[in-house]
Parts: C-alpha cells; sequence; structure tokens
C-alpha cells in the first residue's frame, strides 16, 4: 500500500515539476505580458496542485493534509488576483514588453 | 551524491545566483523585484538548516515586507535613477569599494570556517532548561525568557525605526494620515480579495502567534501577517490609514514593549532579577506579552509599510 502511495507521490510531484518548468519556460521564451501571465498560472494551478496532490498521499494526518490543500487554494488566490492586476495594467499601458 | 545533498547544492547555487544578478542588476526596481524572490528562496535554506522559526521571519520580513518597502523605494527613484546611475564614481573609489566588500566577505568566510567543529552551543542548555516556563517551543524560550532582553530591545529599535520615518513629517502634517489615500475600483479584484482574504489572514496569524509556544512561530511571525493584512484592506481603499496622532495607535505602538518592561520590572521585585518571571506565572505572562507584541508588531509594520504622514487628519 505505501509503495503505491509513493509511487503515485512520485508521479504526482514529478508532474507537478514538469508543469513549473513549462511555465517557467513560458514565462521566459513568450513575446508579451498576457501570454507570460498565462504562462504562471499554469505553475501556480496545475504544477501546485500536482505537487499538494503527491504530498497528500504522505501527510501524516487529515489536519496536514487540509494544511496543504489550504496553502494551495490561497495560493491560487492570490496568483489569479495579482493576475488579474498586472493584465489590467498591461492593457491600460497597452505595453507588449 | 544524495538526493538531499544534491538539492542542497543547487538552492545554495540558486540563492548566490540571484544575490550575484541582484548586484549587478541596472534597474533599482528589477533589483528590488529579486531581493523579494531572494528573500523567499533564503527560507528554503533555513528550513534544511532546521531553523524553522528563523525560514518563516525571514519568509515574512525579509521577503515579505523589506521587499515591500524596497519596491516602494525604488519606485520612488524611478524619475531619478537615470541621472544617479550616469554619474559613474572614479576608478579608484570603485577599486576601493570593491576591494573593502571582498576583504569584508573574505573575513566572514574565514570567521565561519575557523568557528570549531562542533561550535560552541548553548543550544543543549536551552532545551534542558525548557520546562522552567512550559513552553515547549525551544526557540520561543530563548527569545522570550533566556535572553528576553534582546526581544525587548529589539522591539524598541522596531519603534524607533517608526520614529525614525516620522520624523520625516513636514509640519503641517504632523499628526495626518501616513502615505496617500489608496484608490481601488470598490467591485475590482483587488477590492475582492481585500475582502475575502483578512478573515482567514487574522486566523491564520493569531494561529501562528498561539503555535508558537510549543511548535515554530511566535509573535513577530504571526504580527507581520496581521500588518499584510491591514495593508492589503488599505491599499484595497476599503479603510484609509490612521492618522499617527490617534491615542488608541500610540498606545498599540508601546502596548508589546510596555508590558514587557512592567513584567521585567515586575520580575526586579516579584522574581530575582529584571525580566525573571515568577516561574508559577511564567507561561500566561510569556502568553501575556507575545499577544500584547503581536498587535505591536502589527501596528508598527504596518506604519512603516504606509509611510511618512503627507496629509491632514
Amino acid at each position: 500500500m505505501s509503495a503505491a502511495f509513493n509511487i503515485m507521490t512520485i508521479i504526482a510531484v514529478s508532474a507537478g515539476a514538469f508543469f513549473f518548468f513549462a511555465g517557467t519556460i513560458g514565462l521566459l521564451r513568450f513575446p508579451d505580458t498576457l501570454t507570460r501571465l498565462h504562462a504562471l498560472t499554469k505553475a501556480d494551478n496545475l504544477g501546485l496542485g500536482f505537487v499538494v496532490l503527491g504530498l497528500l498521499l504522505q501527510a501524516p494526518s487529515i489536519r496536514d493534509g487540509l494544511k496543504l490543500v489550504a496553502v494551495w487554494l490561497l495560493v491560487l488566490l492570490a496568483g489569479a488576483t495579482v493576475s488579474q492586476l498586472i493584465a489590467r495594467i498591461a492593457r491600460q499601458d497597452g505595453a507588449s514588453g | 551524491m544524495t538526493i538531499a545533498s544534491t538539492y542542497e547544492v543547487a538552492l545554495a547555487m540558486i540563492v548566490l545566483g540571484l544575490a550575484a544578478w541582484i548586484i549587478t542588476a541596472q534597474k533599482s526596481f528589477a533589483a528590488a523585484g529579486g531581493f523579494v524572490a531572494y528573500g523567499l528562496l533564503l527560507p528554503l535554506v533555513w528550513v534544511r538548516l532546521g531553523g524553522i522559526d528563523v525560514a518563516l521571519a525571514e519568509a515574512a520580513i525579509g521577503g515579505g515586507l523589506s521587499g515591500v518597502l524596497l519596491l516602494g523605494a525604488a519606485a520612488r527613484l524611478g524619475t531619478t535613477e537615470t541621472a544617479v546611475v550616469a554619474e559613474r564614481p572614479g576608478v579608484l573609489v570603485r577599486l576601493l569599494a570593491s576591494v573593502l566588500s571582498a576583504f569584508i566577505a573574505l573575513s566572514l568566510a574565514a570567521v565561519v570556517l575557523l568557528l570549531p567543529d562542533p561550535g560552541p552551543t548553548l543550544a543543549p542548555a536551552a532545551v534542558e532548561n525548557s520546562a522552567a516556563t512550559g513552553l515547549g517551543n525551544p526557540v520561543t524560550n530563548v527569545l522570550m525568557a533566556f535572553r528576553a532582553m534582546d526581544t525587548l530591545l529589539e522591539k524598541v529599535v522596531l519603534l524607533l525605526a517608526l520614529i525614525g520615518i516620522w520624523s520625516l513629517v513636514p509640519d503641517r502634517f504632523w499628526g495626518g494620515r501616513p502615505g496617500m489615500r489608496h484608490e481601488a475600483d470598490p467591485r475590482g479584484v483587488l477590492a475582492f480579495l481585500a475582502r475575502l482574504l483578512p478573515p482567514l489572514g487574522i486566523v491564520i496569524g493569531l494561529y501562528v502567534l498561539w503555535v508558537g509556544a510549543d511548535h515554530p512561530g511566535g509573535a513577530f511571525q504571526g504580527g507581520t501577517i496581521l500588518a499584510a493584512m491591514w495593508l492589503l484592506v488599505m491599499m484595497a481603499g476599503l479603510m484609509d490609514a490612521p492618522p499617527i496622532s490617534r491615542r488608541w495607535l500610540r498606545l498599540t505602538l508601546i502596548a508589546g514593549p510596555g508590558i514587557f518592561l512592567v513584567v521585567g520590572l515586575g520580575g526586579l521585585w516579584l522574581g530575582n532579577a529584571f525580566l525573571a518571571y515568577p516561574s508559577a506565572y511564567a507561561k500566561p505572562l510569556i502568553v501575556a506579552i507575545e499577544l500584547a507584541m503581536t498587535l505591536t508588531v502589527a501596528a508598527t509594520l504596518g506604519l512603516l509599510m504606509a509611510g511618512v504622514p503627507e496629509r491632514r487628519a
């Protein structure tokens, strides 16, 4: 049972790391602010989501698991808000860089 | 090389690389942004070293609040920056500066490397005597009991920093409200966050304070979270910064060090030394001081961020 959990953890955390990696490449390579934000949200939502999912299987208690989920939700909230604010300023400026 | 040590080496390289990037960054705004990232990477180092309390403080103070202060300063400097960057100091000055910096870096490295191994430590003594206060977190024990004097002075320094900022107030605005009034769309996303997050943030801040007795956390970390919530509400324009002449504000600012001092002086009378807690009441007294301290830290940090009063009350 714990071996299966460990394998699932490794798969999920690796998937999370992949999305962080892809998000970072997008942040560096995409041409303008809005597409870069789009790349970043992948790292926040899916990357951290998969990492949390993987770690949930290793959480020693339900309480710790809930804390992990709360961390993910708070990061989602902060990430979504900041993306909106940056996107709004980028649109107002009409800046492409 | 194990996975853990690979991770540690990679982390150290990233931290050093980012530090070098911050120093060489052309724009001060970019450097300040880099400093925020640096302040979030450094806690990972502290976690690897087992210093969870330090990691929390570093993330909150180094990454969060110092970062915001630096970003604010960089934004203010923006208009004059190109002129300042254009005037490069002479070769001799730059050479002397780099020699001096290298000398300090090498001296620090030498001091760290020359420490006896294992280093001199009072940690076993701190853990051994932890029963004296009834607190389970040795760091809180050191901060609030064994080295309480340092913590008291640290809080006074924080207050002095605020007085330093307030001493820049022009006479006509003395007692007025700090900073500009923030305007934001009351139906916008920032106002939404500022309504949604503070209830959670206040609970988390108090939780961090409360678990500080037995686990990593404490007054400073909790107070910083509360300050962040206050700033969020002010930045979203939902609440204006209070005029600095308000009596309740002044009382909050001195509550922490004040109660600390009163308890300390009481120790002189009831216990056997300044800042000695009567052992039966050690934990309640420490919790009372920490509670007051949390409010003081939150108010002080919030006002440090809010800046110099620029408006009438």
